[in-house]
């Protein structure tokens, strides 16, 4: 679904070597697999989910989805095919759960009725009653309902890919618990390919059918729990994994 | 489009200036006896047969002037020394009256094709005048005897005065008159602080009418500093070319109004309260120039001695139709400035240089003092003495508060929300529209608010171009130092703006989506 080639990014710096926020990155990610990318800040991990929507371009190597390089692809019709969903939900204030929700959907010219039934299914599938939040703004929802509102959004046009950029990562610790257990039952019901992006091991072995840890921009090692568990790719590999992830 | 298209009709429809459909127009300055000579010469051509419309009460000087090079006023009354000075800048200075005259003449004719007429007799020059009790207390009658007392004395000059070389500038060397304390200040309250005690000297002009209601003695310019100020119609030759009899008609005023007959009519107006043109034919009349068909005159009833409320209240009608030229000039100003502004100041958040600029430049055009810019557009060919000219003007002082406001309100919208947009699959012009334009109406419309207000206040200048609007009575009040005139454009005018403020607030706090509402 999601191949990485070799993706290198380099962001210019005023008076110093340009920054390499990811170097040499092959990954690839396999259709309906739940992939996160995870590490210290810093590392390139948001950089790298950034790439798959060509909000940012490779400064060298390629990113293709489903088999096309997106360099080559519309970006208008390859974002409509990804969902989006960002740390706090990034919601537009201005406008209601229900247009928030169904914006899309209105962009690509459906009509009101099959949006607004669009827009019921998607905040049932978050469990958040339409009658209830769909005339709400996003000012009088609490943080977790705001990072739902998020994903019925990101899933508007049905995308068959998911980019999530720190979901979870500006809850307080019982609201993203809940959240996270939410996820996985969504993302079994749903069967999207996805791409995560957390900086805490914990989630990341949750989520994530594999896990990708990088470091410096670099891909230190991508593999199951067990494979981190039984044969960490490197020391530095080691080391991290001892101070940043507590099992369960 | 529909809507922009919409809008520029609206703005030709209402800024169209009615056909010239007059033969002459007759200009004057905006000081009571250049209205009065004004009125003078407009009831002469009249009287001669040719339809005429008298533009009264213009800007100074050069507003005159560049009106009738331009073409916008056909003649108006103006003086030998200002022709000399002002307009030709002659660095030399002259004393002789005759070739003063001869020699603006000439230079009129050769440089701009205009005609110097036959004077009218009186001389208005600069003077100084000194309280009449301190002036008998200290024996002083000329400006050298002036000297000894120079330190102990405050003055109170005008602007005009103070600046012109053959002003205070060349005053003080000249006469080596060394005063204790100048101030510079708008020449009716000069007046006031005269009688107020609260200065001693000042500048005055040789026939005016105050000088016989204030107790002020002139003092007599024994060393021969002061230019001579001669009165005469200056015309455009074209003019005359088109209508040749109209040279015999405006040269049947010459060396009849002498300087204590300008001085009474002066002061009939400014002190007794009668109109320009009531004055002005009277004057006519007597010397046997106008036939004795009564004389209409706006000017009558417009003063007496009721009180303020009274008097308010009994010139509704004008101020109504004042108030309505104010609130025209006003809101064309506003659209144009939000039609220009608006997008200018999205375009100018994709680049930093046209950031700069604009802003720059939209900052500088608000540092142009205001009768500057007034008197810069009215030389514009195609702009002149019109409402165009004040709308333009208006439209450039209200274009910053927008332009700011939106660049301001577009930038200052929440990254990631552009960000998240993006990543959703908006168009550029998508999240311009949807999300960043939205997010920054409360701003936009802050910045609408503020230009609305400054415009009322700007507007008010309008007058000085005979634009018309709440203006008109503050000038003129100005300048007859009626005080209750000057209010019968300052409240209704500060009414409006506060009426504005108010409605424009419920405005904003309406078309804000609720989610963007602060509680409360």
């Amino acid at each position: 679904m999601i191949h990485f080639e070799g993706a290198t990014v380099l962001f210019p710096r005023e008076g110093a070597e340009p920054l390499a926020a990811v170097r040499d990155l092959d990954l690839h990610v396999a259709p309906g697999e739940t992939v996160c990318l995870v590490g210290p800040s810093g590392c390139g991990k948001t950089t790298s989910l950034r790439l798959v929507n060509r909000l940012v371009r490779p400064t060298a190597g390629r990113v293709l989805v489903d088999g096309r390089d997106v360099a080559e692809a519309d970006p208008v019709r390859l974002r409509r095919g990804i969902g989006y969903v960002i740390q706090s939900g990034g919601l537009f204030p201005h406008l209601t759960v229900a247009a928030n929700v169904g914006l899309l959907c209105r962009l690509e010219g459906w009509d009101t009725a099959r949006t607004a039934e669009r827009v019921d299914e998607l905040l049932e599938l978050v469990h958040l009653p339409p009658s209830e939040f769909g005339a709400r703004y996003p000012a009088e929802l609490s943080g977790g309902q705001r990072q739902r509102v998020g994903v019925a959004r990101a899933l508007a046009l049905d995308p068959q890919l998911l980019l999530m950029d720190e979901p979870f990562g500006a809850l307080d610790p019982l609201t993203r618990d809940s959240l996270q257990r939410e996820f996985l039952e969504l993302s079994e019901r749903v069967e999207k390919t996805i791409l995560i992006v957390s900086h805490d091991m914990d989630e990341a072995f949750l989520l994530g059918d594999r896990v990708a840890l990088l470091a410096e921009g670099r891909l230190a090692q991508v593999g199951t729990l067990e494979q981190f568990r039984d044969a960490p790719a490197s020391e530095q590999v080691r080391t991290f994994l001892e101070s940043h992830f507590h099992g369960r | 489009m529909a809507g922009r298209s919409a809008a520029l009709a609206l703005a030709g429809a209402l800024l169209a200036s009615p056909a010239a459909a007059q033969d002459v127009v007759v200009g004057s300055k905006n000081f009571t006896e250049s209205r009065i000579l004004g009125e003078m010469l407009t009831l002469l051509v009249e009287e001669a047969g040719l339809t005429v419309e008298h533009r009264s009460g213009l800007g100074g000087t050069m507003v005159c002037f560049d009106a009738l090079r331009t073409g916008e006023i056909d003649l108006y009354p103006d003086y030998t020394g200002t022709g000399w000075a002002t307009v030709l800048k002659e660095p030399e200075k002259i004393t002789d009256p005759l070739r003063a005259f001869l020699h603006v003449q000439a230079r009129y004719r050769e440089l701009y094709d205009l005609d110097w007429r036959m004077p009218l007799g009186l001389e208005n020059t600069y003077a100084l005048a000194l309280r009449s009790d301190l002036a008998e207390e200290l024996g002083v009658a000329t400006i050298s005897d002036l000297v000894p007392h120079a330190a102990d004395l405050s003055a109170g000059f005008s602007i005009e005065f103070m600046n012109r070389a053959d002003g205070w500038a060349g005053l003080r060397p000249h006469y080596g008159l060394a005063l204790g304390d100048v101030k510079s200040m708008e020449h009716g309250l000069a007046y006031e602080a005269v009688a107020g005690g609260s200065v001693d000297l000042v500048d005055a002009y040789s026939t005016d009418g105050k000088l016989l209601r204030y107790d002020l003695t002139v003092l007599e310019d024994d060393r021969a500093f002061f230019p001579p100020y001669h009165a005469a119609p200056v015309v455009r030759r074209a003019l005359l070319r088109e209508h040749p009899e109209l040279g015999p008609v405006l040269d049947r005023l010459a060396f009849r109004i002498s300087n204590r007959r300008m001085m009474e009519l002066n002061h009939r107006v400014e002190v007794e309260g009668a109109g320009f043109r009531e004055v002005a034919a009277g004057f006519l009349r007597s010397e046997g120039l106008l036939g004795s068909s009564p004389v209409a005159d706006e000017d009558r009833g417009a003063r007496g001695e009721d009180g303020l409320v009274a008097f308010l209240l009994g010139r509704w009608r004008e101020t109504l139709r004042l108030l309505g030229q104010h609130v025209r000039l006003t809101l064309l100003a506003v659209v144009l400035a939000t039609v220009v502004a608006v997008p200018l100041g999205v375009a100018i958040t994709r680049s930093r240089l046209a950031e700069r600029v604009s802003l720059g430049a939209a900052g500088v055009v608000q540092t142009v003092p205001s009768l500057a810019l007034l008197a810069f557009l009215i030389a514009v060919p195609g702009l002149g003495l019109s409402t165009r000219s004040a709308v333009l003007a208006l439209t450039l002082y209200a274009v910053l508060p927008i332009l700011r406001n939106t660049f301001t309100g577009i930038r200052d919208v929440d990254p990631e929300l552009i960000d998240a947009a993006r990543g959703l699959g908006l168009t550029p012009v998508q999240v311009l529209l949807r999300v960043q334009l939205p997010l920054a109406t409360g701003t936009i419309l802050a910045g609408v608010r503020i230009a609305t207000v400054l415009t009322i206040g700007f507007a008010t200048l309008a007058a000085f171009i005979g634009a018309g609007g709440l203006g008109e009575p503050i000038v003129t009040g100005l300048y007859l130092n009626d005080t209750r005139l000057i209010l019968a454009g300052a409240l209704p005018a500060a009414v409006l703006a506060l009426l504005a403020d108010r409605l424009l607030g419920v405005v904003e706090r309406a078309v804000t989506p609720r989610g963007l509402r602060r509680p409360g």
